[in-house]
């Protein structure tokens, strides 16, 4: 290998680590403050460049209805797991499936409010356009059920189980058949396995 | 008062809040009949005969019933409804079977109308009558029984000499003994429709408790204190001492010992505001389930004799406890909820079948619950171990039986109607969580696809889905007794 070659190689192999150097500081360096707690969390498309962000996995419907298809999207990072489950449902709410998956959550549903017990039970508030919005059947109620639960739990280690409440309260259902009384683990029973970037 | 003594040539009574009356039945071709003109004075119902037609058309508020005679079925406002017989002509009068009531005239009432054959009752609309059930607990001496009454109302109990009698707050009972042993010779129902007497040999005690909307009156009947009495205890002790020997049996044991299959409880989904799914076309999911569900309790009736009721028998919202308590209440052997189901892909097509899912951490709370329980003193210084289940997860002691079940219901589905791709889950189920026997919901069809909508608007498919339902239900009960025997 003539000292040209050698040369070259050492230069690009240094570059190669810098650049691999660089992402990590981006991925674990200091995060932004968060400007406000409504702003819209921009799919991976949109997203400023400059801006920290981690990959979540969120859950649509299957085209055949059947199942929930996890879908990865980089979602901005937070500074807590709170703030970070917050940015994680509002992604989970306001995105539009990718064809030709179905979204299962009602249109209109904002997300009131998110916080985690220290025992690992995360609350996710719903308005009551998820009850409202709902079409009805159990399975369309347990996949809508199981987007929340398991985007939640899938991204945020910390959390274990997932009690969904509406309008700030606690409900018996969403639409007369999932037992909402409780937090739920994650059911990945439900899940397809064909995994969309 | 009238038909305490269960005999077929006993009449039935009509009870209804205001009044209790006597519908006249006879025997024909080894069925119970009732004539129609007997109903249309109970019921106010016009009977209109059709002399060309060979029928009668029976009307209540512009509401019509067509039968015909020799004909096993009838037609309920253009629905049929399978009768056990035909409706035949005895001289001037058309006699029809006693389930007439229940699976006909209910469809077209406005109030309640339910027919209690082992207890020879008609109940007309909102009648208070508990069932209330008397057993056995201990022969002893001491002897103790019990009487239970589901839904729990207020008891009074005075005693006598060789006689106890229970006052219960209702309008009449619902009343049913096993056979009695030691000091108590009968437990029956007395000359006031609400109240039950205990004859016995001795000097009776009594305790009342309520838990789970179910009273219970603990009785315990001491030897006469007289020289002649071959008990061991003597005379002079105020406080009767219990024999330590004697082990008081497991109370589940003994449920389990004496239990047959009386009573299924089949739940139409949704209901009032709750409409369930609705189609593009508007068809509701609440109308399809109450229809289904109808057809369901006509042929269980009619075929197994059982007990059937409906959580709900018009189009009224009812919460979701409400339906798990009246399955629980009436002691049901089984319950079925009954739905139709959506899809947000118009595609999906077939029925499917859920049974519940515990989570493991409550899995794991019920299961150290079952474990520990708790030791409560009985009367006479005995100790009774109950199971500290919350009433709302009453199903996981029934979880394995469900699963079954869900299989059976599953299987016998698959031969008659199309199935989803995922024809059994395990699920979170809010109403099967409070269940406290085996429980399953069945989704029949989507009502979201429109092949599917059009079929669950025929005859055809409804009574094909309340047959498979039904084939279940007879080889689940064979299986549960069968299991129970061993």
């Amino acid at each position: 290998m003539s000292m040209k070659t050698w040369w070259l190689a050492f230069v690009g192999a240094l570059a190669v680590l810098v650049l691999i150097a660089l992402s990590i500081a981006r991925m674990y360096g200091p995060a932004r403050p968060a400007t406000g707690e409504e702003a819209p969390v921009a799919g991976a498309s949109s997203a400023p460049k400059e801006t920290a962000h981690i990959t979540a996995t969120l859950f649509f419907g299957s085209p055949d209805g059947q199942t929930l298809v996890p879908v990865r999207r980089d979602v901005a990072l937070a500074d807590t797991v709170v703030e970070q489950g917050r940015q994680i449902l509002n992604a989970q709410l306001s995105e539009v499936p990718p064809a030709p998956n179905v979204s299962v959550i009602p249109a209109g549903t904002k997300l009131r409010a998110f916080y985690v017990t220290e025992r690992g039970d995360a609350f996710v508030d719903l308005s009551s356009d998820v009850v409202t919005g709902h079409p009805g059947g159990s399975l369309n109620e347990l996949l809508t059920v199981y987007s929340i639960v398991n985007s939640v739990t899938a991204t945020l280690p910390a959390v274990r189980r997932v009690q969904i409440l509406v309008d700030g309260k606690e409900a018996d259902t969403i639409a007369g058949h999932v037992d909402l009384r409780r937090p739920l683990s994650r059911d990945d029973s439900l899940v397809r396995d064909a995994d969309e970037k | 008062m009238s038909g305490q003594d269960p005999a077929p040539s006993t009449p039935l009574t009509l009870v209804s809040r205001d009044a209790r009356r006597t519908v006249p039945t006879t025997v024909q071709n080894g069925r119970e009949v009732v004539a129609l003109d007997d109903l249309a004075t109970l019921f106010q119902l016009s009977v209109r005969e059709d002399a060309l037609a060979g029928g009668v058309t029976v009307s209540y508020r512009g509401r019509t019933i067509v039968a015909s005679a020799d004909r096993p079925i009838v037609s309920v406002e253009g629905r049929v409804v399978s009768l056990p017989a035909p409706m035949v002509r005895s001289g001037r009068r058309w006699l029809v079977p006693v389930e007439f009531m229940s699976s006909a005239l209910a469809s077209i009432y406005d109030q309640r109308i339910e027919l209690r054959r082992a207890s020879r009752l008609v109940i007309l609309g909102d009648v208070r009558l508990p069932r209330v059930t008397a057993s056995i607990d201990t022969a002893g001496p001491p002897t103790r029984a019990t009487i239970e009454i589901a839904p729990a109302a207020a008891v009074a109990v005075s005693a006598d000499s060789g006689r106890m009698l229970v006052k219960i707050d209702a309008d009449g009972l619902d009343f049913s003994a096993s056979a009695m042993s030691g000091l108590i010779d009968r437990i029956r129902v007395g000359d006031q429709p609400n109240t039950v007497v205990v004859d016995t040999n001795g000097t009776g005690r009594a305790t009342v408790t309520t838990a789970n909307n179910v009273a219970r009156v603990l009785i315990e009947v001491a030897a006469p204190a007289t020289s002649e009495s071959r008990a061991p205890v003597p005379a002079p002790g105020p406080a009767p001492t219990p024999s330590p020997s004697a082990p008081i049996p497991d109370p589940r044991e003994v449920i389990a010992a004496t239990r047959t299959w009386q009573t299924i409880v089949i739940d139409p989904g949704h209901g009032g505001d709750d409409v369930g799914v609705r189609s593009a076309k508007g068809v509701e999911e609440k109308q399809l389930t109450l229809d289904i569900a109808r057809r369901l309790r006509g042929m269980v009736e009619s075929r197994l004799g059982l007990r059937v009721i409906l959580t709900r028998d018009d189009d009224r919202a009812l919460g979701l406890d409400e339906r798990a308590a009246v399955a629980n209440n009436g002691k049901a052997n089984l319950l079925i909820s009954l739905h139709v189901n959506g899809s947000r892909v118009p595609d999906q097509s077939g029925a499917e079948v859920l049974h519940l899912q515990l989570d493991r951490e409550t899995a794991e709370v019920v299961r150290t619950a079952t474990a520990e329980g708790a030791a409560l003193p009985t009367l006479g210084g005995g100790i009774r171990r109950l199971d500290l289940i919350p009433w709302d997860l009453a199903q996981a002691r029934h979880r394995d039986e469900s699963c079954v079940l869900a299989s059976v219901l599953q299987e016998e589905l698959q031969r008659q109607v199309p199935m989803s791709g995922h024809p059994i889950r395990r699920a979170p189920m809010r109403l099967l969580a409070a269940a406290n026997m085996p429980a399953a919901l069945v989704e029949v069809a989507y009502l979201t696809n429109p092949g599917q909508e059009a079929r669950l608007a025929t005859d055809d498919f409804k009574n094909t889905v309340a047959q498979a339902v039904f084939s279940a239900i007879v080889r689940f009960r064979a299986w549960s007794e069968e299991s129970q025997a061993q």
